[in-house]
Order: C-alpha cells, then sequence, then structure tokens
C-alpha cells in the first residue's frame, strides 16, 4: 500500500495512527455530527470518539472502534486535540467524493502529539494527497452526567419509522415535546407551530417498537434548533434507542453501519427547555 | 363534522389540497348534506376552485346538524397533514378528520402502519361561504379530453409563464403564449399548439396546473367550459363521487366592452403586459362591469341586481354551438406574433346572492355573500 511505505520512516514519531481503506467510513458517520466548526477528538485504545458541542445544551458524539480501522496504533492512553471538522470533511473529500462502486478513497490519518498538525494522507486511482489540518487544545466536553441507573424511560425503535416522523415535524415549532409513558400514548413526538399542534403517537406494542421500557410518564420539551441537527444521524442509522433519566435530560442513540456493514454509534444528548413538565 | 376517508382515497384528497393550494393561500371548508366541499380563491378573486366530495368519498360521514358550518385555514396548514404524497400512498390506512367546535380546531388523525398515529389539531377562523357564480350548461363551447392532452399542451410553455392565448374555431383550437414587441427577439419564444376542433380568451394558466396534476394523477377526464371573452372559464373534474370545478378570470376584447354599463370608472387600457413577470396588476388596472347582450339560456336570471356594480355573465345570444372534441393532434410552430395583444380589460367572477333551483349541485351559483373584485391598482402579492 503506497500510503503505508511513504510515512514508514516516521511511524516512531506518531502517537496516534489510523488507517482505512475507504474513507467513507469516517467522513459519513461525521457528516452526523457536523452542525458546528469544530470537533473534538479523543482517541483511546479502544477507537476514536469525536465530540460536536453546541451552548452546552447539545452533545453529539461520533464511536468509531479501533476493529473498524485497518491499522490503528496508538502510542498512549488517551490522545485529544481539536479541529476543523468542516476542514477534515473537505480534505476526506478531497477526491470529489465519487460513490462509483469500487472507487474509494484510502485514508492514513497520523498525530505526532501537542502542537502538532493532523495529518492526512489520502489515496485514489495512484494518486496521493497530503493534507495538514491545525490542531487546537482540546476542549473538555461537557460532561451531561446521564448514567444508565437514572434512566427513566427507554425505547428502542426502527429508525424508518422515526425518520419520517422527523422529517415532517412543524418547523415553526420552537420546541419538540418528547412524552414517554408506561401508558397511552406511550412515546409521542408533539409540535407547537403557527397553525396548530401535532403529535406522533408510536405506540408499545408497533412492530416498530423493538424495545419498551418505560417507568413512569414524562413529558419534556427540547429546542426544535438543538434537536434538528440529530436527523442527519437519524438518517444514516437503522435503529435508535431514546432514553430520558429523572432529570428529563435526553439521550438519543443511532445504530449506524457502513459501508462495510460495520458498526458505529452516535450519539445525541440533550438538555430539556426550561420549563421541564412531568405529569 | 366527522368525516373518516380510507385507503386510495386519502391520496385523491390530499391531491385536492395540494391543487387548491395553487390558486390561493387558504382553504374554506365546508361540511354540506351532499359533500364535503373544499374551496379556494386567489387574492384578486380572478381563480377560484372548489372539490365537492360526496358521503360516499368517505367510509364515514357526519356533519353538524342545525346551523351550517364555515371555515376557513391557511392552506400550508392543511398541506402539511399531507405532506409526501408518495409516503401518504404507502402507509397510511386512514384519515379521520373531526371537528372540535369549542375550541375552534379541525383534527387530521392518520392512522398509518405498523400502528403509528399522526395527529393534527388545526385552528380555524369562521368565514363567509366562498362560492362563485357560474353556470357551465350555459357556456357556448366545452371541450372534453383525458388530462393527458392538457398536460401534453401545458408543458410546452415555460413553468413560469403566466398567461395563455386560447383560441378557437369550428374545429381547431389554438393555445399560445405571446411576445412583446419589447421583447429581446434573441431571447423571446413564441410556442404555438394547433389542437383541432373566435374568440380569443386569454386565461391564467399557473392556477390550471394545479387541476391538471390532480385530474392526471387520478385519470379523469378534464371538461373545460368556456365562451366569450370575459366570461369565466370553467375546467371540471367529475367522477361518482367527487366534482372538481376550477374557474378562472378571462380577459375580453375591448370591442366587447362597447356595451359597457359601468359604475367604476374604466382607466385607459393597460399597458401591453410583460409575460416575464406577473402582471396580475395589469388585471386589475381596469375592473369592468360589462353586460352580455342578449337573455340567459334557459337559467333563472341572477337575482334583480340592485347593485349594479355587479357583474354577469350570461351566453350571448347568438352563440354557435360547439361539439365537445377529442381530437389529439398537435402542431407546434413558432411564429412571430407581429400585433400587439388586443387591448385587454377584466372582469372578475361575480359572486353573488343567487339562490339555486334545488336540483343544482352545489357548485353551481349558490347562496353566498357578495364580492366584488376591487378596482384598486394595487400590486396583488
Amino acid at each position: 500500500m503506497p500510503l503505508s511505505t511513504q510515512s514508514q520512516g516516521d511511524a516512531e514519531h506518531y502517537v496516534l495512527v489510523a488507517s482505512l481503506d475507504n474513507a467513507r467510513n469516517l467522513s459519513n458517520i461525521l457528516k452526523a455530527i457536523t452542525f458546528k466548526d469544530h470537533a473534538i477528538f479523543s482517541a483511546t485504545p479502544n477507537g476514536l470518539k469525536v465530540t460536536v458541542e453546541d451552548s452546552k445544551c447539545l452533545q453529539a458524539n461520533a464511536f468509531i472502534q479501533s476493529e473498524i480501522f485497518q491499522e490503528y496504533t496508538i502510542k498512549e492512553d488517551s490522545v485529544g486535540f481539536q479541529v476543523n471538522l468542516t476542514v477534515l470533511l473537505d480534505c476526506l473529500n478531497i477526491f470529489g467524493g465519487s460513490t462509483a462502486p469500487g472507487v474509494s478513497t484510502a485514508l492514513r490519518m497520523c498525530y505526532k502529539g501537542y502542537g502538532y498538525p493532523l495529518t492526512l494522507f489520502l489515496e485514489e486511482g495512484g494518486v496521493v494527497t497530503v493534507c495538514k489540518i491545525n490542531t487546537e487544545e482540546p476542549e473538555e466536553p461537557v460532561d451531561f452526567e446521564f448514567c444508565s441507573t437514572n434512566v427513566t424511560n427507554k425505547v428502542i425503535l426502527q429508525s424508518e419509522s422515526l425518520k419520517e416522523a422527523f422529517s415532517e415535524l412543524d418547523m415553526t415549532s420552537e420546541v419538540l415535546q418528547i412524552t414517554m409513558s408506561p401508558s397511552q400514548p406511550y412515546f409521542r413526538l408533539s409540535t407547537f407551530g403557527n397553525s396548530g399542534n401535532a403529535h406522533y403517537d408510536y405506540p408499545k406494542d408497533s412492530d416498530m417498537m423493538e424495545l419498551f421500557k418505560c417507568t413512569k410518564t414524562q413529558t419534556n420539551r427540547y429546542k426544535m434548533s438543538l434537536l434538528k441537527p440529530s436527523t442527519k444521524a437519524l438518517a444514516l442509522s437503522c435503529k435508535v434507542s431514546v432514553r430520558t433519566d429523572s432529570r428529563g435530560f435526553l439521550s438519543l442513540q443511532y445504530l449506524v453501519r457502513n459501508d462495510d456493514g460495520q458498526i458505529c454509534f452516535v450519539e445525541y444528548y440533550c438538555c430539556p427547555d426550561e420549563e421541564v413538565t412531568e405529569d | 363534522m366527522d368525516c373518516v376517508v380510507t385507503g386510495g382515497n386519502v391520496k385523491v384528497l390530499a391531491k385536492a389540497i395540494h391543487s387548491l393550494s395553487r390558486i390561493g393561500d387558504e382553504l374554506y371548508v365546508e361540511p354540506q348534506e351532499d359533500g364535503l366541499a373544499l374551496r379556494s380563491v386567489n387574492s384578486s378573486r380572478s381563480a377560484y376552485a372548489c372539490f365537492l366530495f360526496a358521503p360516499l368519498f368517505f367510509s364515514r360521514y357526519t356533519i353538524p346538524i342545525g346551523l351550517a358550518f364555515r371555515c376557513k385555514m391557511a392552506i400550508k396548514s392543511v398541506q402539511a397533514v399531507f405532506r409526501s404524497i408518495a409516503t401518504l400512498e404507502k402507509t397510511v390506512e386512514k384519515c379521520h378528520i373531526e371537528l372540535d367546535e369549542q375550541k375552534n380546531l379541525l383534527t387530521f388523525t392518520l392512522h398509518c402502519k405498523h400502528g403509528l398515529v399522526k395527529t393534527h389539531n388545526l385552528s380555524f377562523q369562521d368565514s363567509e361561504s366562498l362560492q362563485a357564480v357560474f353556470d357551465k350548461d350555459s357556456y357556448s363551447n366545452v371541450f372534453r379530453s383525458h388530462p393527458r392532452l392538457l398536460v401534453d399542451t401545458v408543458v410546452h410553455f415555460p413553468p413560469s409563464l403566466e398567461e395563455v392565448t386560447v383560441s378557437v374555431s369550428d374545429d381547431r383550437m389554438w393555445v399560445k403564449n405571446h411576445v412583446e414587441d419589447e421583447t429581446d427577439r434573441s431571447k423571446a419564444m413564441l410556442t404555438e399548439l394547433c389542437l383541432a376542433s373566435d374568440e380569443f380568451d386569454h386565461f391564467s394558466v399557473q392556477e390550471l396546473r394545479g387541476l391538471l396534476v390532480f385530474a392526471e394523477s387520478t385519470g379523469l377526464p378534464i371538461s373545460m367550459y368556456f365562451d366569450e371573452p370575459g366570461s369565466p372559464v370553467v375546467l371540471s373534474v367529475t367522477d361518482s363521487v367527487l366534482e372538481g370545478n376550477f374557474v378562472l378570470a378571462t380577459l375580453s376584447d375591448d370591442s366587447n366592452l362597447r356595451k359597457n354599463n359601468t359604475k367604476r370608472a374604466c382607466t385607459p387600457p393597460p399597458p401591453p403586459d410583460d409575460f416575464m413577470n406577473d402582471d396580475m396588476d395589469s388585471y386589475l388596472i381596469a375592473m369592468d362591469t360589462s353586460v352580455m347582450p342578449g337573455p340567459s339560456a334557459s337559467r333563472p336570471p341572477s337575482p334583480p341586481l340592485t347593485n349594479s356594480t355587479s357583474l354577469k355573465q350570461t351566453a350571448a345570444a347568438n352563440h354557435r354551438t360547439r361539439l365537445p372534441s377529442e381530437e389529439e393532434d398537435e402542431e407546434e410552430e413558432e411564429a412571430v406574433d407581429s400585433s400587439g395583444p388586443p387591448n385587454k380589460k377584466f372582469c372578475s367572477l361575480f359572486f353573488g346572492s343567487v339562490r339555486p333551483p334545488s336540483s343544482q349541485m352545489t357548485t353551481q351559483p349558490l347562496t353566498g355573500q357578495e364580492v366584488l373584485a376591487s378596482d384598486s391598482e394595487d400590486d396583488v402579492q
């Protein structure tokens, strides 16, 4: 492989080297969380986590396990940096992002450590491009303190049915209200727009509902503008889990299959809108 | 009011609403004994459409007893309920329309596959009745065809085109656009289609597209009723459970207007309009109250119009009858039209207070308040 032989000599200097035969396995999943320019990269021996935040109220994380990469070498327990995500995506698509079968861009991502740029070696059809993207001191991602022990309600739905609802959401509504309950209406998405309100109800015995575990009736509102970006992750996913905890914080976890059928996860955390109503 | 639409009829209802949205911004809903009437009119009152869904169209049709209920709502809100026609077809099993009079809400509930239930509670306003006065049967010309013919005709014109001219003689119909003298000749294109089967009628083609989309999807033939220039043209689709009528105003020739007796001032003929822009203002520049000569054909005359500023369209006494034609050959030729457009005066539709004989369909002249076109020179939209 031309990429690996090229930088063989530098191998000792990199604290992180991650290679993919198909860069789309990274770029597609990153597109699902690109609602802000900057992303925090956090690499551990388990894999890569990319975090994007909005106003401390919304956080999106993309997880790409080390097994997804054709090569994944990390010399420290944890490597972190921050880069401009839009620039990174532009580089990953530098060969035009062709979706022709059999044609893919190979990627070798290398990082020497604090203060060094993120180096990308991209190859397609024998042509190699080297991109160096400046890195910044990584900010500490917000800890939403969302833990499974505090989860009051959880459902797992097939994405297909939720995709339809999200594509039809009344965007004149400032909030998206989510009601989860052990009794009717079970799982309800509501909007309150200019022309009136709308409710999308999913019964607990729907064949789209893979798991339904609701312990108490909760209704929470979230700013529509914060949740709208999650539609991209929803579009890529085949399943989504929706969880709320006792504070009304929302966790959306999306199961995404990449081009090669491997599984990655995207997760969104969102704070409830100021007035939290609990029935 | 409590109605249920099931299966494929949900899509038909959705398409009707989408095609009404091409006419105006508001949807007028009136549940009647003979069916649910959905109507729309454009802001200048030069185009009107009405779909009447007979009770048989519904699997359940219950209307409020007593005082007639009418309301209007923003058509965009209703369109949002039936957003994606393709998805509707695949997923919606039934649509329930219910009225909550106390909360002033009209609720559309879509029961979909996999148990998903979508509920839309839309607010509405009480409204006056919206009825256009027209009598298809008294028109001198009728043309009926499969919508495909009209779609194929309209497709030759650019989507931005506002108006077409339809000329009819004994055996042929021409449809063409008009090219202004001032228009840059190198960019101008005149398209003229001749459909086999003397009257010049101008009418708006934008609203027509709404009907065509509906008719094509349902496969129903479209009947076109028209008369003299200035009289509205009516396009109609009918089957056993629904009737849709689109009434479009037309521009009349100057010559016809010498018989006018008008209370409103006629300003000088508008400048030739520019097809590339919205030329609705030229329609409004001269509002007219022309009274066609001759008695109405066997119809009850319009009520004594004490207010003489209202309009009437009655068939001319010596009209020639035309047979419906279904000829399909078309020719397209590029020709330069050297003469300017005829001077245009606009006759708007008359929404009158005509009480019909009970046997008539309710989309025909009916009770309603009088709505007169304004003679303002303001821009529309």
